[in-house]
């Protein structure tokens, strides 16, 4: 007879479906081809929860929770689709496009990003609200790579890809609310920066055209996010090493 | 008492402009203007962006020639960055600028001007555009669009797509062509040239009905300004700036595009948002900047030149020298020129198509910011056009100056349409065929005022017609 300890049993969009304890519903959702968008999370860094673009309704009451920071339960109820929730995401996609300052025809990223994609898939054809039209300027200071605020989302994957696994912490998000931004170090210039060790690890992850590689024209950018879960898996499992080191 | 005659808006030309006459007191024309009525302000929003991604932001300028603009960003970026493009980016350059060429002057020729041209100044309104041209001409206009077509897939092909395409950068261009796609445009060129020769055989007969248009559409002695080499033939993208006066003497050559400023001024007009650039050595202190006016584009780069230096287009300057003189002065000619700058762009793509430096095995250059300053120029379809940028030292722009051609053909526009309202316009309701022969001067030029047009259909034709204290005393709309 199988082993059912931590086994759990629930239902995604009336689906009666198995789980393992411990999974989010955003592993459960993604192990069964269910599509949840997400902008802030990324396998293998830890999850901060901010966009709120992956929200699903649980249980009876269609309580809404951010998929990426739910742990699943037994008997739970989820749903990935509704008019409520199409409603939600695109009038968070709406915020975040009003909030910055997005030209996608001129994107060192267009084409080639989440944000732009998450609109897409959502039939965001036009933004509702008032554009914020922030005056924000670039950072060119640095050797390697530009910082574009007019593009940052906070979506913190640079913080906590530069703190997790660089382990060199050069990203943080200063200021409330509207004023919230991101700064290297203590609040100086990409450029002056003396804990970055220019890796890139931030460049690749950015799901916008807000970090990118200096020399890089419109429609250039290309990430390799999926780095991170491979740079994490090899550390655990110790594949870089010789056969018996270090185990 | 005096009064203005308003056009408003004038159609068929890429963007939004008006035209003011004013007529004095006993229904002669005093004067004539030409407003162009919208503010972009790219010197202005692109400040403070990455000198990479100038190109991308400038080509939103027009959707016309935006290969024009990507050329002389891409130019003023090489300099920044103090590179010169491996040999295979500028032969692709090259390429790409030939193919807009043909594809802006199919537009120009086939559906701005051919309604006029074909069908006549007086012909119903109506029916005077391209979907006017189609029912009398079909054939000719199916082989306009598809000569239009084949410039269009050209670009495509080279620099990733039709309109502000992603693949032309500072130190070269984003990918090189295959041998398929080589040979896909090579495929295109037989009838493109067969258009190109017919179409200028069937212009050259057309145009003996209009004599009174061609002596008074800007028909003034005038200097020229474009794009020369070493070898005399026709230039469009790599040579220095040449200035020659109305008798075809040289007055200036091996000019350095980046000393622009030492020789051309540039006066604001309280009417219009369009500058009137002229050449500064031409007008002594207090003189009007009249004095310094100059053409540039189709019938500039064709005076300019000793010979196209291709067959068949050679051949079409001879005749074109032999029937108008060595350096034909009515704007009439602009669309003569466009004819023949067709054929040689598309005799120089076939040369080019068949050297084998475009498949050359590296096509853009890298580096970082190793000037401040940097001044590009390119022949664009519609004649010399300058970016010049400045940066600070981490590459972004801290000033951004562009002259464009239309803009230093204002001056020429503003005396054409002068020219054109005192043979035509007699008074302050003049007849739909003198009003519309006004906007036809206009698009001798082919001014590309912006990324709109209005290609097709009919637009609204208000002629406001004011006295002297500017209150409007009639209205006569064409509908």
């Amino acid at each position: 007879m199988p082993d059912r300890r931590g086994v759990l049993e629930l239902s995604l969009d009336g689906r009666r479906l198995n789980a393992r304890e411990g999974q989010t519903v955003l592993q459960v959702a993604r192990e069964h081809g269910v599509p949840i968008p997400t902008l802030c999370f990324l396998e293998g860094l830890s999850t901060w929860g901010s966009c709120r673009i992956c929200m699903v309704e649980v249980g009876p009451q269609r309580v809404l929770r951010p998929a990426c920071a739910t742990p699943v339960v037994e008997d739970m109820e989820i749903r990935t689709e509704s008019p409520r929730l199409r409603a939600h995401r695109r009038m968070i996609l709406e915020m975040l496009f009003a909030e910055g300052n997005h030209v996608c025809a001129v994107c060192v990223a267009n084409e080639h990003c989440e944000l732009q994609s998450a609109a897409a898939q959502a039939g965001m054809d036009h933004v509702r609200l008032e554009y914020a039209a922030p005056q924000r300027t670039v950072d060119a200071t640095h050797d390697r790579y530009v910082f574009d605020p007019n593009r940052c989302i906070l979506c913190t994957r640079c913080v906590r890809v530069c703190d997790e696994v660089e382990g060199a912490h050069v990203w943080d998000i200063a200021g409330r609310g509207e004023s919230a931004h991101l700064i290297a170090d203590m609040n100086v210039s990409w450029g002056q920066a003396g804990s970055c060790t220019d890796c890139g690890k931030c460049v690749t992850v950015c799901p916008t055209g807000a970090l990118f590689v200096r020399g890089t024209s419109t429609g250039e950018v290309r990430r390799a996010p999926d780095v991170v879960v491979r740079l994490t898996t090899a550390r655990r499992e110790h594949q870089w090493l010789p056969a018996g080191e270090g185990q | 008492m005096g009064r203005v005659v308003t056009i408003d808006p004038v159609t068929r030309i890429e963007g939004h402009a008006r035209i003011t006459i004013r007529l004095s007191e006993d229904g002669t024309v005093q004067s004539a203007r030409f407003h162009v009525t919208e503010f972009r302000g790219f010197e202005e929003f692109c400040r403070g962006r990455t000198v990479w991604e100038m190109p991308s932001l400038t080509a939103r300028t027009c959707g016309i020639c935006p290969v024009s603009h990507l050329l002389a960003s891409s130019k003023a970026g090489d300099q920044i960055m103090g590179v010169a493009p491996p040999p295979t980016a500028l032969a692709l350059r090259t390429l790409v600028n030939l193919a807009q060429i043909v594809q802006s002057h199919a537009l120009s020729f086939f559906h701005l001007s051919a309604p006029d041209l074909l069908l006549g100044l007086d012909s119903d309104p109506t029916v005077r555009n391209v979907f006017g041209l189609m029912a009398r001409e079909p054939e000719l206009a199916r082989q306009g669009i598809r000569l239009r077509a084949f410039g269009q897939n050209t670009i495509e092909m080279i620099a990733g797509r039709k309109v502000h395409s992603p693949g032309i950068v500072p130190g070269g261009v984003a990918r090189a062509l295959t041998v398929e796609e080589i040979e896909r445009i090579r495929a295109g060129l037989p009838e493109a040239l067969e258009t190109a020769t017919v179409v200028l055989e069937l212009y050259r007969q057309v145009t003996e009905r209009f004599d009174r248009e061609i002596r008074s559409f800007g028909d003034f002695p005038s200097l020229f300004l474009g794009m020369a080499n070493d070898e005399g033939t026709w230039e469009h993208h790599s040579g220095h700036l040449k200035i020659m006066d109305a008798v075809g003497n040289t007055v200036a050559d091996g000019l350095d595009p980046a000393d622009y400023r030492e020789w051309i001024g540039e006066a604001s007009n309280p009417d219009s948002y369009l500058k009137s650039p002229y050449l500064k050595a031409f007008v002594p202190p207090g003189a009007p900047v009249e004095r310094g006016l100059y053409r540039v584009g189709p019938l500039a780069r064709v005076n300019l030149c000793e010979r196209m230096g291709t067959p068949v287009a050679d051949e079409a300057l001879g005749d074109f020298r032999q029937s108008l003189g060595r350096v034909p002065s009515s704007s009439f000619h602009y669309h003569h020129a466009r004819l023949i700058e067709v054929i040689a762009a598309l005799e120089r793509m076939e040369a080019l198509l068949a050297d084998p430096v475009l498949t050359g095995p590296s096509v853009r250059a890298e580096a970082g910011i190793n000037n401040l300053r940097g001044v590009g120029v390119s022949e664009a379809p519609r004649g010399t056009l300058f970016h010049e940028y400045e940066v600070d030292g981490d590459g972004l722009l801290t000033r951004i100056n562009m002259i464009i051609a239309t803009g230093q053909n204002n001056l020429a526009m503003n005396a054409t349409v002068t020219q054109i309202a005192r043979e035509f316009v007699a008074n302050a309701a003049p007849p739909e065929g003198a009003l519309n022969r006004v906007e036809a001067g206009i698009r001798c030029y082919d001014p590309c005022l912006s990324c709109s047009t209005h290609a097709v259909g009919r637009m609204p034709l208000v002629v406001d017609v004011l006295d002297s204290q500017g209150r409007r005393v009639r209205r006569i709309a064409r509908d």
